[in-house]
């Protein structure tokens, strides 16, 4: 059940869209910086194939400039640990 | 608060991408974030206005799991851009107190037994019908306040004024702004401030008429001493009858005797005149010059009644009246040095200077209440100081909807959504709107708030419904007024959010939804409607007065003038309400227009709000070609009127030495039936008191805590001394807060009002002290 966060870039003037984008994914939970075009992704799948997928249809949006991990967890690793 | 680990992850991940994003981008904000997240869970924000004063102060709630948990300033919001006062960041609280009304009640044998909240409505409806029948229409009545959001306002008097057929509807704002309408309307003949909270950034003077600012309105005061600071050219003077924290923090305090601000008025009027500061070209192009009755009265005796009668006068008749007012002889009325006086108007007149007048209860509170809300008029007008940024004359409220609810729907005897009852195409515009038949509404007004008690008193009125306000504790002359709504054959319906002495005489209680427990819109001091989204569900079986009404109208046979369901009805509501508006005028924003901003202000034209009013520059309403055009009158003219000093209606003399002023303080807002639920407020300041001049206290052996008897011609009460608290009354008057329903200090105050508004003089009578 992995949990991530990412900084999200919008192409340009893409914000708003990019927005919707990603809020119409499942998993996902947006939140737009008030004066930047940038945003915070946190995504929570509940297994690695599910989140394998959602990444892969995230980088095919056509809103979407970049996307950098900020933050990983997966419960399976820790137990594995 | 419920957080489990997976929340908990969920958080860290959050906070760690946003930390990384404020090191990546300089300056970044997530602040309006609907869905910020915290170390304490999940927290989802949304905007409304604060709940307490008339200021409008946007604030974001946070809301987890159901309940609300914080409060921010909304920086989105023009009014505070951020900021709170104490009450605004307290306010969630209020919604908490572990007294909440949560069931209906009626009174059985005397006592008060719980019962479900459709068999109170059902109760309400019968006995309104049988009232009515009984009695005739207008032996029932409504009582609500300015803080009914507008849609409570508006379906309040659709059913009583168009569909029962009775003007019998009034609010408790008739106490704190009646005045400044009347003064809006016999000066401009169009109601509230022409300018905005802008003005603020803009003035180099300002003026404080009998307004405690920094305590009632501390946001807006906060941000005055911000320019002054900021500026170099900024000057504060506190115009007032007591010395308190705006006197201290004011440039310079100057104190007046009781009632005396009309003669100083026309004392800076007769300066600016005797000096050749008359903005000449401003006056012959938009002003013109009226005079009234004289020796109007003080309404103290039941079925008083007095219309004024305007009659137009020459600039020189004007001049000529102001003879009696040269700052030597007001020296010796008012006590204020004809110096000080001079150096007002001179502050009013010299035309390199940007000045606001501030007021709010000082002048409105007072039998003279009209009057001197035009004679502040007559200084703006007289220089052209006016509906400029930073030229402003600006009469605040004190109540979240005084100005949305009360005033624009107008939900006082004389009023309509539109204009006056008393006016034939006013009738028919109502009556098409609200789909009734136009001889539904009485071209009669019946009772102002003052005369609404009394004619309970007397048994005019067998049947009475009180929203929102505690009048219990508000109203002047209080023992005559509990008496009469105990009377045996009177019934009294309260809604309300917690038990009050207003609670305590009522017949069916029903429990009220709080603030953001339902959706609603207020209007602020500067023609701003801010709506809010229910946000919360209301506890137990509490309902939005809105609703409540509606369901009492359905039970009277009016199922086709409220129609709404639950899910629409407050959006459909405001689309209907809006219609009354139509026009450049006072065209109100549409409900998606609201729902998406911090507030917008009316006029609201073609997509843009109006900030200055009558000024060709921003409000598309002028139409005259000028470089101002005040349209409310139907000369195009501002009216200067020939305003009089009259003395008040009850004066200090030898056996009733001390002057009594009642008032607030900056931690309770009103009669205190919220903010004294709220912990940390209620502890500032746990109960009310009696400010002492520190020599009267000696004189009469006191030392602070004391008990103190307070002696009117009306009754008496014994509280607590402060001396040198954080107010300091002059000498030979004492002050107390009213918040306090443990100090019930209206059973001392009379119930005299200005005879052309109705307002009550809260400010002066006059008493005498003993040690108790």
């Amino acid at each position: 059940m992995p949990v991530f966060s990412y900084i999200a870039i919008p192409k340009s003037g893409a914000k708003k869209e990019l927005c919707s984008d990603l809020a119409a994914l499942s998993f996902c939970e947006v939140i737009p910086a008030d004066n930047q075009d940038v945003i915070v992704l946190v995504t929570d799948t509940p297994d690695e194939n599910t989140e394998k997928e959602l990444q892969k249809t995230m980088k095919e949006l056509q809103s979407l400039q970049a996307l950098s991990l900020a933050f990983g967890y997966d419960d399976k690793e820790k137990i594995g640990n | 608060m419920k957080l489990n680990r997976r929340h908990f992850i969920k958080c860290a991940a959050a906070g760690s991408a946003i930390a990384t994003a404020g090191a990546l981008f300089p300056g970044i904000s997530f602040g309006n974030w609907q869905k910020l997240q915290n170390n304490s869970g999940m927290i989802d924000w949304q905007k409304a206005p604060c709940r307490f004063c008339g200021t409008g102060c946007g604030v974001l709630i946070g809301v987890s799991d159901g309940r609300a948990v914080a409060v921010k300033g909304d920086p989105n919001c023009s009014v505070n851009k951020g900021l709170c006062c104490m009450k605004g960041y307290h306010s969630v609280q209020a919604l908490y107190g572990s007294d909440r009304l949560t069931k209906a009640q009626v009174r059985k044998n005397g006592t008060m037994v719980d019962v479900p909240i459709q068999e109170a409505l059902d109760i309400i409806a019968k006995k309104i019908k049988e009232t009515r029948d009984k009695h005739g229409k207008d032996s029932v009545a409504i009582y609500g306040s300015g803080q009914w959001t507008i849609p409570d306002g508006y379906v309040a008097s659709k059913l009583f004024k168009g569909c029962l057929g009775t003007n019998n509807v009034e609010a408790n704002a008739r106490l704190c702004m009646a005045s400044a309408v009347t003064g809006f309307m016999t000066s401009f003949g169009i109601d509230e401030p022409m300018g905005c909270y802008e003005d603020i950034d803009h003035a180099n003077v300002f003026i404080t008429w009998g307004n405690n600012m920094a305590e009632m309105h501390p946001v807006l005061f906060s941000r005055m001493l911000a320019n002054r600071k900021r500026r170099t050219n900024v000057t504060i003077i506190d115009f007032a009858t007591r010395l308190t924290r705006t006197s201290q923090a004011a440039d310079k305090s100057i104190l007046f005797k009781p009632q005396t601000d009309l003669a100083v008025a026309n004392a800076i009027c007769h300066e600016i005149i005797k000096n050749g500061w008359v903005n000449s070209n401003f006056i012959n192009e938009h002003v013109s010059f009226h005079k009234g009755k004289t020796n109007i009265g003080y309404g103290t005796e039941d079925h008083f009644a007095f219309t004024d009668k305007a009659e137009p006068i020459s600039f020189d008749d004007f001049k000529l009246f102001l003879d009696d007012y040269t700052p030597e002889k007001v020296e010796r009325i008012s006590g204020v040095s004809a110096q000080d006086i001079k150096y007002m108007a001179a502050l009013y007149g010299d035309p390199s200077v940007k000045v606001t007048s501030f007021w709010c209860m000082g002048m409105n509170q007072h039998t003279r209440g009209t009057w001197i809300n035009n004679l502040v008029y007559n200084i703006h007008l007289l220089t052209g100081k006016i509906s400029t940024p930073g030229n402003s004359p600006f009469s605040l409220t004190g109540q979240p909807s005084a100005c949305g609810t009360v005033r624009e729907v107008g939900t006082l005897t004389h009023a309509l959504p539109h204009g006056v009852v008393m006016n034939e195409h006013d009738r028919q515009m109502a009556a098409e709107i609200w789909d009734v038949p136009v001889s539904n509404i009485d071209p009669k007004p019946t009772y102002h708030t003052v005369e609404m008690f009394r004619a309970l008193d007397r048994g005019d009125i067998k049947f009475i419904w009180i929203q929102v306000t505690n009048p219990m504790v508000t109203m002047p002359n209080l023992k005559r007024y509990r008496d009469g709504a105990l009377k045996e054959d009177r019934f009294v319906v309260v809604s309300d959010v917690y038990p009050t002495p207003t609670t305590d005489v009522a017949d069916v209680i029903l429990p009220a939804a709080m603030w953001v427990e339902q959706e609603g819109m207020f209007g602020n001091s500067e023609r701003r409607t801010q709506h809010f989204a229910q946000i919360l569900e209301p506890p137990g079986e509490a309902m939005s007065d809105t609703w409540q009404i509606i369901e009492v109208a359905r039970r009277l046979g009016f199922e086709k003038q409220f129609p709404w369901s639950q899910e629409e009805y407050i959006e459909k509501i405001w689309e209907e309400y809006r219609r009354f508006h139509a026009g450049p005028k006072h065209e109100m924003a549409p409900y998606t227009v609201l729902n998406e901003r911090s507030g917008v202000q009316w006029p609201f034209v073609n997509g843009k709000e109006t900030r200055w009013r009558f000024n060709p520059k921003y409000d598309p309403a002028c139409s005259n070609g000028k470089e101002f055009h005040f349209y409310g009158k139907k000369d195009n003219r501002a009216w200067i009127w020939a305003r009089p000093y009259e003395p008040a209606a009850e004066s200090p003399d030898n056996e009733y030495n001390f002057w009594l002023n009642t008032g607030r303080v900056i931690e309770h807002w009103h009669t205190g039936s919220m903010t004294r639920r709220v912990p940390v407020l209620h502890n500032a300041v746990p109960s009310s008191y009696v400010e002492l001049h520190p020599e009267d206290a000696a004189d009469l052996g006191v030392v602070n805590g004391e008990m103190v008897k307070i002696i009117s011609r009306r009754g008496e009460i014994t509280m607590p001394a402060q001396i040198n608290g954080r107010g300091v009354p002059v000498r030979g008057m004492v002050f107390v807060p009213f918040f306090d329903e443990s100090y019930l200090i209206n059973e001392v105050t009379l119930d005299a009002f200005c005879p052309i508004s109705k307002q009550p003089d809260y400010k002066k009578c006059a008493v005498k002290l003993e040690k108790a």
